[in-house]
């Protein structure tokens, strides 16, 4: 099979998901105004799992002109995106915005166009591909943080994470740009072989390459592109929160993995030294500045900008068992966050949405169970055994001290150590402050979606074993 | 020798009205100025052999960009005097700022070497293909998955552009097209024998018939509580 050839079934998947897409958007106009996004939503929900048993089946290969890839490790970033995907849109059913009113029908659409832009992304072979995958998901996000269009805190994040959004599309362009001119092509394959051929690195390549970690930085949220995190987290609809701490998040690391492991993975030792840097500095911030938080979700924004350094460990460690580590740490990032939100959209009072630490005062007696989920995912959010977040964390370190890298491994259990107190203080709310007004009985989908991650993130263990060796699977298809 | 007279001269046009662009003060001016950039800089591609960019230019830039700028400049309120006041004040640093991205480019560009013609995968065109079937058989072949996705890029704009501006309320006064093309002549027009001097509305006649609106609108689009009102205003105010 000759890289020129078009080989279009290798795309199937996103084929599917873009005309299902196409068919939901006309579906939903021509519902009445204000009911379509149940249906929506459930037709969504449908092409996405079709979607995933699609990506499942789709053969390994290179097409469109060496501009798109499918391999073990694209299968693996397209179900995770998928499965972060379902769980927002499941989140969405039940939400309402403070005026009472369902989202529109068009969250739906979009959740779904942006989460095929996640899978084009992750099966880019070719900067161009990566850019467009980058841009449809990213722009879907741009509308859908801005749509609780009459509350100023979700304009202003729209606005924001537009503004500093294109701000870092530009930047990548710029570095993609600069590695196109001194590379002379932008698919990875001549890429490799371009950098192979130069004995010499050029500094336009690795000039280049900054920019291109600066922009994907600025997609993941790693310190110091943060900056846009906590607004955007705090203002966007819940539901929206949860898809940008899942779905996108994924899509980028794939993007990074795969550039950096990749074309650029010959040239290890000279960005071992960012990443790690972009590590260190993501787990110390996010540790130190949620500390003050009183607002859940921007807690929880800190808590990502946190989680994304640890991962960024297993890259650092610059090995398949790094990428291995970093892909099983996602895995587990994906079901706890998701549960998290899920009991965030369920913090309803009178029907209105409460967001304050203190509104969760009295919770384990006033609702136990969801209070223990949320103990649940907090526990291992700070990585205690035996829940997910343990062997993630376990995983990425053990890679990173493999590779020697010793010091990022101590700043990591330090900054580990200090997060374990805002994570345990949303636990003592819970169960030992005074009782506040009860909240609102959730909805059942909610209650499904956090206590289905709950029960993911205690049992984790068990799925441990396929999942490391589908992540070994996808980490040997990157590095050969 | 002609070749290069007409470079020069479309080059020339070109960077002054780039310049020109940029520091004339009326804004309306400087969209025109644009246009005519786009034009010398078709020319210039015109020369270079690339008819197909050199056409599209015109057609997307000239007629779609600049025309849509055009309208933005008249339709919005800017009070560009006071942008300039803001550019005064920080040309400095934009000066600096210039200058060391001009340094940049000048290092960059000093310890440039050319990549060798076609490194990795680049498709080159079959010899005797023309640009425009080349350009073709690019983005609809090889690259029709991006090109594509570049489609559902716009297509998510448009939807982002209506689900944030479009309110369902009740100045919508959205048309029911049924009931609008039922209508009859006698229904909306009424003819008035007028003598001279006289006045429409002192002979009987009405600015506009005051059901006319609500009748031909969509149920709910017109706002409900301002019905009665307002089409009192219209009877009494006529």
């Amino acid at each position: 099979m000759s890289a020129t050839s078009v080989n279009w079934t290798l795309a199937l998947p996103e084929i599917a998901l873009a005309l299902a897409g196409l068919v939901i958007l006309v579906f939903g106009v021509l519902q009445r105004e204000g009911k379509g996004i149940v249906s929506c939503t459930m037709l969504t929900v449908a092409a996405f799992i079709g979607c995933a048993a699609l990506v499942v089946v789709s053969p390994d290969g290179v097409a469109y002109a060496g501009t798109f890839v499918n391999d073990g490790f694209a299968r693996f970033m397209k179900i995770l995106a998928l499965l972060g995907g379902v769980v927002a849109l499941v989140l969405t059913l039940s939400y309402r915005t403070n005026d009472r009113v369902p989202l529109p029908f068009e969250t739906a659409v979009l959740i779904l166009f942006s989460t095929l832009g996640a899978l084009i992304m992750a099966s880019s072979a070719n900067l161009m591909t990566l850019f467009v995958g980058l841009e449809l998901s990213s722009l879907s996000i741009y509308i859908l943080c801005a749509l609780e269009r009459d509350d100023v805190t979700s304009s202003e994040a729209g606005l924001k994470y537009f503004v500093l959004g294109s701000l870092a599309s530009g930047l990548l362009l710029y570095g993609m740009s600069l590695v196109y001119g001194y590379a002379g092509t932008m698919a990875y394959t001549g890429l490799i072989a371009a950098i192979q051929q130069a004995g010499a690195l050029p500094s336009g390549l690795m000039v280049g390459l900054v920019f291109i970690m600066v922009g994907l930085s600025f997609k993941l949220s790693v310190v110091p592109f943060h900056m846009w995190t906590p607004d955007v987290y705090q203002g966007a609809p819940t539901p929206i929160t949860a898809y940008m701490a899942g779905a996108p998040k994924f899509a980028a690391f794939a993007l990074f993995l795969r550039v950096m492991s990749g074309p650029f993975g010959t040239m290890a030792p000279r960005w071992q030294i960012l990443i790690e840097a972009l590590s260190i500095l993501s787990m110390v911030y996010g540790a130190f500045a949620a500390i003050p938080q009183t607002n859940i979700k921007r807690l929880m924004a800190y808590s990502s900008i946190g989680h994304m350094g640890y991962a960024l460990m297993g890259l650092a460690a610059a090995s398949t068992n790094g990428v291995r580590a970093t892909l099983v740490y996602l895995a587990a990032y994906l079901v706890m966050n998701a549960g998290v939100f899920a009991v965030i959209t369920a913090m309803r009072r009178k029907g209105r949405e409460v967001t304050s630490l203190s509104d969760l005062a009295g919770l384990g007696r006033t609702d136990p169970g969801l209070a223990a989920a949320l103990a649940i995912f907090m526990f291992s959010m700070v990585g205690a055994p035996p829940l997910a977040g343990f062997f993630g964390k376990l995983m990425v370190f053990a890679a990173a001290w493999q590779s020697g890298l010793y010091v990022l491994v101590v700043i990591g259990a330090v900054s580990s150590v200090v997060g374990a107190y805002y994570y345990l203080r949303v636990v003592k709310v819970m169960y030992f402050d005074a009782a506040s007004e009860a909240l609102d009985r959730p909805a059942r989908s909610l209650l499904f979606v956090s206590g289905s991650m709950g029960l993911a993130t205690v049992f984790f263990i068990l799925a441990l074993g396929p999942l490391m060796a589908m992540a070994r699977q996808a980490a040997l298809a990157l590095g050969g | 020798m002609l070749a290069q007279v007409v470079f020069y001269v479309f080059a020339a046009v070109l960077l002054l009205s780039g310049v020109m662009v940029i520091s004339v003060r009326n804004p309306v001016h400087a969209v025109l100025f644009l246009i005519l950039a786009f034009f010398n800089a078709a020319g210039l591609f015109l020369i270079a052999g690339a008819e197909f960019l050199a056409m599209l230019l015109v057609i997307v830039y000239v007629g779609a960009v600049a025309v849509l700028f055009l309208f933005v400049v008249m339709m919005l309120d800017i009070d560009f005097t006071q942008l300039r006041e803001g550019l005064q004040r920080n040309a400095p640093i934009g000066a600096c700022v210039g200058a060391i991205l001009f340094a940049e480019l000048v290092m960059a560009v000093s310890n440039w070497t050319m990549a060798p013609a076609g490194a990795g995968g680049s498709v080159q065109a079959a010899p005797g293909l023309t640009n425009t079937a080349a350009l073709g058989t690019l983005i609809y072949t090889h690259y029709v998955l991006l090109f594509q996705a570049c489609g559902l890029v716009l297509l998510v704009a448009m939807i982002g552009a209506i689900v944030l501006t479009l309110r369902q309320t009740g100045s919508g006064r959205r048309q029911n097209i049924e009931k609008q093309h039922a209508r009859t002549r006698e229904d909306t027009l009424e003819l008035v024998q007028l003598p001279l001097g006289e006045n429409v509305l002192e002979q009987g006649g009405f600015l506009r018939p005051g059901t006319s609106y609500y009748e031909i609108a969509v149920p709910g689009s017109y706002g409900a509580a301002e019905q009665p009102k307002e089409a009192e205003k219209e009877e009494t105010g006529a």
